[in-house]
């Protein structure tokens, strides 16, 4: 591998990192603030490139598409978290896990009668579909970048929400210590509904940038899930911080496992996850 | 996990299991060919459902990655099988339910540490890695699976007992396993072993004060639990002829996770009467009729997913659980009416 093309996987790395940061920072927060295991957070990626394919369709730009689909996607959040999960907070874990596997197989059935089950593509932009040269015959696509500098600017104000605002402070008080916060004012329910809505938003906009890299297809969700929770895992749970680093550990063992050890690339992330675990039961930043 | 268990089961209950056996044992001279082959699916998916409950009713351990072990015994009956000819049920059985039991003692010593949601990401993580390690090689059968052109022969040295090729016998002989199996895992859960992994159901930091090695225990249970599924996939193996990935996957989990909360957990039997509730249903929302322009049918999906939500929502205890609380309800008011 020369440095060129090095350097290229690297950059692929941290942009598949960032993506599944977005999602995995989504279903780490729900968890560790509610206490809701999320089967259907991939489910809420999928709903975003569909959204993205269809809106980008119907506005004819992807950026219009992209704060459209946001937008409707935090209010779906919205509304499922008033009819279905604020039910489930007390619940046992079990209970969470099969109500949301249900839901995947709603969301599944109406994502197929609203979209249909062909593989679609979304254009790039034509302002962001130039490449920069890098040697001779490698160049990098511009459009990779924008989905890095999205997933970056998207994980810095995620920063500064939590950790340097007011809102942010009731987030992490009630995270903490629930009744606490509550007795000091904190209203519990209205956190909660906002940071599952930020989840979803999180989740639906990490699926319509990655739209038009990944193109939009049925079970999308499911694959992208089972990342997050060996994200989740490594990065322990309930640990934004941690899910950022985990993230992006894979993103370099995934893409470079790719192209250095083909024959097992599937597996060496479970592997990694593996050696986590035997040396840190709880993740690499449990809370 | 607080939820109460039925260990005990009621008399009610254990009439109806009676009854259900007789109905089993006289379907194959009633049903037709195609309803006794759905009826062997059932038993085995009870078989596979029984196998988990020992983790995700008694022990109170969710494991969302237990089709990784009802795969990998169909895989290794896919693999001993020659191209030609059958091979011996009386060596293969034991190797495969071993197999997987091996299978499940490696990605256990991993797993075990872990705790609640934990447990839950992790199993399905392996399972995950085990599918991937199918499904991206070819030389295992890749994406497509793998054919078992002959069902395993009974013969013991020329002398053929029975033979599995006929519907019959195999039916008989997936009702005898399921059998076994529910005597073996209810002796079990009575036994001190039994009681030591409800026991860490109800608290493992205490039970772990009063000096039980918990790892070793929830070891232990995750190991026979994977070799039981390793029983129930071979059984799968031998009757469709055909293995592939998706048999491990993430789907074939959480149908089994479904099971046994819809039968109700802990008791052994409520996994069995969940299986076969479970498989039914998947039948008949897949034969749903055409309506209009829509076909009910083949969005079968969302009726199972509305049918998990309005369980899980409104009857938490599964279908033992809903007998069980309505006869005691029926059983205080005939106490109060005294």
């Amino acid at each position: 591998m020369d440095l060129a093309n090095f350097f290229i996987q690297l950059l692929n790395s941290v942009q598949y990192g960032l993506l599944l940061f977005m999602l995995a920072a989504g279903l780490t927060l729900i968890f560790g603030i509610m206490g809701v295991v999320n089967l259907a957070h991939g489910s809420f990626y999928m709903l975003g490139a569909y959204l993205a394919w269809s809106l980008s369709a119907l506005f004819g730009s992807l950026s219009l598409a992209i704060i459209g689909g946001a937008a409707l996607s935090v209010l779906f959040g919205l509304a499922l978290e008033w009819l279905l999960f604020r039910h489930f907070y007390e619940r046992d874990h079990l209970d969470q896990v099969l109500l949301t596997f249900g839901l995947i197989y709603i969301f599944e059935e109406l994502r197929s009668i609203l979209w249909g089950d062909d593989v679609h593509g979304v254009p790039i932009p034509e302002l962001l579909s130039a490449s920069i040269p890098l040697t001779d015959n490698l160049s990098y696509p511009v459009y990779r970048l924008f989905m890095s500098g999205v997933c970056l600017a998207l994980a810095a104000g995620l920063y500064f929400l939590i950790s340097k605002t007011r809102l942010g402070m009731k987030i992490r008080a009630g995270a903490f210590n629930r009744d606490m916060a509550e007795a000091l004012g904190v209203n519990i329910k209205l956190i909660h509904a906002v940071v599952f809505a930020l989840g979803v938003g999180l989740a639906a906009v990490a699926g319509m940038v990655a739209a038009p890299v990944a193109s939009v297809y049925p079970n999308m969700g499911s694959q992208v899930l089972i990342m997050c929770f060996v994200v989740v895992v490594i990065g322990g749970i309930g640990s934004v911080r941690g899910a950022l680093i985990a993230a992006l550990l894979v993103g370099l063992v995934d893409t470079f496992g790719k192209v250095l050890l083909p024959q097992v690339a599937g597996m060496l992330v479970y592997i990694l996850m593996a050696a986590v675990l035997l040396y840190k039961p709880e993740g690499l930043f449990k809370q | 996990m607080t939820q109460a268990n039925m260990e005990i089961l009621p008399r009610g209950v254990q009439v109806a299991l009676f009854l259900g056996l007789a109905a089993l044992l006289a379907f194959p001279f009633a049903g037709t060919e195609f309803y006794t082959e759905m009826v062997t699916r059932m038993m085995i998916m009870a078989i596979f459902a029984m196998s988990l409950d020992l983790l995700q009713g008694v022990t109170g351990l969710v494991s969302l990655g237990h089709a990784a072990y009802f795969g990998l015994a169909g895989y290794a009956l896919a693999f001993l099988t020659p191209q030609g000819e059958p091979v011996s049920l009386w060596w293969t059985l034991p190797v495969a339910v071993l197999g997987s039991g091996l299978a499940a003692l490696i990605i256990g010593f991993f797993v075990v540490r872990t705790r609640g949601i934990y447990f839950i990401m992790v199993t399905m993580a392996f399972a995950q890695m085990v599918f991937f390690l199918f499904f991206d090689n070819k030389a295992l059968g890749g994406s497509d699976g793998l054919y078992i052109n002959f069902r395993p022969s009974a013969a013991l040295f020329g002398w053929v007992p029975f033979e599995l090729d006929g519907k019959r016998t195999l039916y008989y002989f997936t009702l005898a396993a399921m059998l076994l199996v529910y005597a073996f895992l209810r002796r079990l859960l009575w036994s001190p072993f039994g009681r030591a992994l409800a026991g860490i159901r109800v608290n493992e930091h205490r039970m772990r004060a009063m000096g039980f090695y918990t790892f070793g225990y929830k070891l232990t249970a995750f190991t026979l639990a994977g070799g039981l599924a390793g029983l129930a996939g071979y059984l799968w193996g031998t009757q469709t002829g055909y293995i592939n990935p998706e048999l491990m996957g993430f789907q074939m989990s959480a149908h089994t996770i479904m099971m046994v909360v819809l039968g109700g957990m802990g008791n052994i039997a409520g996994a069995m009467v969940g299986a076969f509730t479970f498989e039914y249903l998947l039948h008949v929302f897949k034969d749903l009729p055409q309506v209009g322009s829509v076909n009910l049918g083949k969005h079968w999906q969302l009726w199972m997913g509305l049918f998990i939500v309005l369980l899980v929502t409104f009857a938490p205890r599964g279908l033992l659980g809903l007998a069980g609380r309505l006869g005691k309800r029926g059983m205080d008011k005939e106490n109060q009416g005294e």
